[in-house]
């Protein structure tokens, strides 16, 4: 779980580096985010359960089982993008063959997907459950109502994750509702809502666990409020100086869920300072040489442009 | 063969298709314990069960999206948007993802799935239970559109359309229901998805259109033969997208006189790609300009039938437009 929030973040400073050298145009940061999304990743079951997330879920994908170098194919655009072949901007994540959800950009219209696919899941008899991430911001759109609404009434086998970082690019929390807890509008789909300090991995994980027991025993959705915050801005092309305090980034960064976990990791014995600084060191090492591989990798022909608008023969 | 109404044709085939591959899903508005407004799904309920018949809440762009979320995940769902008018909370849906799943994936991800919605004028539905979409729909590359007016061409076309990887917009029009009879064979079978049908034979010009005005113009066409000696061939186009451009051109370049008829608001309607395509490609066969009809530029057609009929074509105007290209 350690090494996961670690790579991570190593790919958030590279991505932004690469941005600063001109070689990655765009970028959705992570930063903040790795231990909500570790700890809601980590109890569902790559391979077997679904994963429909949104842009700022780099973890997310990675616990899904995409690499560095499939991350990086993503943000250099390049042909073997398993997202998109280039065709997205970055962190527009999918892999049919991971159980990614291909999404798109506009807000929370991945969150009736999910619900749909907790129920064709159901009515095949599979015990899959769906796990779908997004931000505060997309509990705003219909969409997230209309898709947390479906699950409640048919009690579907999917689990509903808001990282909370508390704006929806520049809108603060307040002008965007007006109560303090996303996981009280649960209350209105008939489940349970929980609400969980998104910076403490092993909290998350615990809630999720909870939840996604709960679903796979045919008991419905939970809904579940990991309470964060991202230290970037909202991408490479936003400047968060016109909406945060540089006081409050840095007062959140006491905060980094990845010290915390460190700090329990060594609490409890399992890694020293020697150990993590080795992860680290490692992890960076490993990204590092997957940037490079990437980078090198071929971009999408201009000839491919037409294609796949329609379906092209199995194998295509 | 048996003689059917253009809605019990499309009962009866989506009864079939659920009967035969257990993957196919229905879900909509009223479309279980009620049957539907149009009563498609009848008894569909109590056969299927209510796996597989859903009555959702109201929520348009959450039906396109639960049937999304099915359709990535092994079933074939036929969703139900109770009248066209109503589809466009689903805009976002239909274009954001129904059409952009399988691009956007670079051939990844696929959406076999059908969204049935009833559109047209001509049963007092006013502003909001009249429209036409297929222009709107027929502009969006990945979602393939198509406007069966006969009880066959719907049986046969829905088949296709179940069974099509890609999403399908299928619109039956409500004034053709149970208006329009037709045999319909008892076997299962299939009508291709964009290939239009030459429904009239004739030598002085033809007549193009769909859904509601595809019958106007064959009983145009009917009446200018009997009365005047003036043959009009009619071609019905049956799929907006992919457009079937080699039918449509090969018959106008044989009469060399094309009249565009369509319900929709004229300006920019779907008959104006078809229009456009015959002067792009056929104008030197062309022995008048190309004629269109459509509705007039206003939001909707009125509930008083004074107002709904001064807003739709009827075979006296058409039959007279005919005439008059037929003397240019």
């Amino acid at each position: 779980m350690y090494r996961t929030m670690v790579t991570a973040r190593l790919i958030d400073e590279a991505s932004f580096r690469l941005n600063r050298q001109g070689k990655a145009p765009f970028v959705v940061p992570v930063s903040g985010h790795e231990g909500c999304q570790v700890g809601t990743g980590w109890p569902l079951r790559p391979g077997q359960d679904m994963w429909v997330p949104y842009y700022r879920d780099v973890a997310i994908v990675l616990i899904a089982g995409m690499t560095p170098y499939e991350i990086f194919l993503g943000l250099f655009a390049k042909a073997d993008d398993p997202s998109s072949g280039g065709r997205q901007m970055p962190s527009h994540w999918g892999s049919r063959r991971l159980g990614i959800i291909s999404h798109s950009s506009p807000i929370a219209t991945q969150v009736p997907h999910a619900a749909g696919i907790a129920w064709a899941a159901r009515y095949r008899g599979e015990d899959t459950v769906v796990g779908c991430w997004f931000g505060e911001g997309a509990t705003s759109e219909g969409g997230w109502h209309e898709g947390l609404n479906f699950a409640g009434i048919h009690k579907l086998p999917v689990v509903f994750v808001c990282e909370n970082n508390r704006y929806a690019i520049s809108v603060a929390q307040p002008l965007q509702m007006a109560i303090q807890n996303v996981a009280d509008r649960a209350a209105g789909y008939g489940f349970p809502g929980v609400v969980v300090d998104g910076n403490d991995v092993l909290a998350c994980y615990a809630a999720m666990k909870t939840a996604v027991e709960r679903a796979r025993a045919g008991d419905g959705p939970t809904l579940i409020e990991a309470k964060t915050y991202r230290y970037f801005p909202h991408t490479s092309d936003d400047d968060d100086r016109s909406y945060r305090t540089r006081e409050e980034v840095e007062e959140a960064k006491h905060n980094d869920p990845i010290v915390r976990f460190a700090d329990t990791l060594k609490e409890q014995g399992v890694l020293d300072d020697a150990a993590i600084d080795v992860m680290w060191a490692e992890t960076k090492a490993d990204v590092d040489t997957q940037i490079d591989q990437a980078w090198n990798a071929a971009d999408p022909e201009p000839s491919s442009l037409e294609r796949h608008v329609y379906f092209e023969g199995d194998g295509a | 063969m048996t003689e059917k109404n253009v809605v019990t044709a499309i009962h009866d085939t989506l009864h079939d298709e659920m009967a035969a591959d257990d993957r196919v899903v229905v879900l909509g508005e009223d479309i279980a314990t009620r049957g539907g407004v149009f009563r498609v799904t009848q008894g569909f309920l109590d056969e299927f069960g209510d796996q597989r018949v859903i009555d959702t809440p109201l929520a348009e762009g959450g039906i396109i999206g639960f049937a999304v979320g099915m359709a990535l995940h092994g079933l074939l769902p036929v969703a139900e948007i109770e009248f066209a008018d109503f589809i466009h909370p689903a805009y976002d849906q239909m274009v954001s993802e129904v059409s952009r799943m399988r691009y956007r994936s670079n051939g990844d991800f696929g959406l076999p799935m059908v969204v049935r919605a009833p559109w047209g004028g001509g049963v007092h539905g006013a502003l909001y239970h009249s429209q036409s979409i297929e222009a709107t729909y027929g502009h969006i590359p990945g979602i393939k559109v198509v406007v069966p007016g006969t009880p066959y061409d719907a049986s046969g076309m829905l088949r296709a359309a179940i069974k099509d990887p890609d999403p399908v917009l299928f619109l039956e029009h409500k004034r053709t229901y149970r208006l329009i009879k037709g045999d319909v064979p008892d076997e299962p079978f299939e009508v291709p998805i964009g290939k239009a049908d030459v429904k009239r034979e004739g030598d002085d010009l033809t007549a193009i259109a769909y859904g509601l005005a595809l019958h106007l113009c064959l009983e145009a066409a009917s009446r200018l033969q009997e009365e005047q000696g003036v043959s009009v061939e009619v071609v019905d186009v049956r799929t907006i997208s992919p457009l079937d451009r080699e039918t449509i051109l090969a018959s106008v370049v044989k009469t060399g006189k094309a009249l565009v008829v369509y319900e929709d608001n004229r300006t920019y309607g779907a008959g104006a790609e078809i229009a456009a395509t015959i002067a792009e490609e056929a104008l030197f066969d062309l022995d008048a300009p190309v004629a269109r009809m459509g509705g007039p530029d206003v939001p909707a057609m009125g509930f008083a039938s004074s107002l709904e009929h001064a807003f739709m074509p009827n075979a006296d105007t058409v039959a007279e437009r005919m005439l008059e290209l037929a003397r240019f």
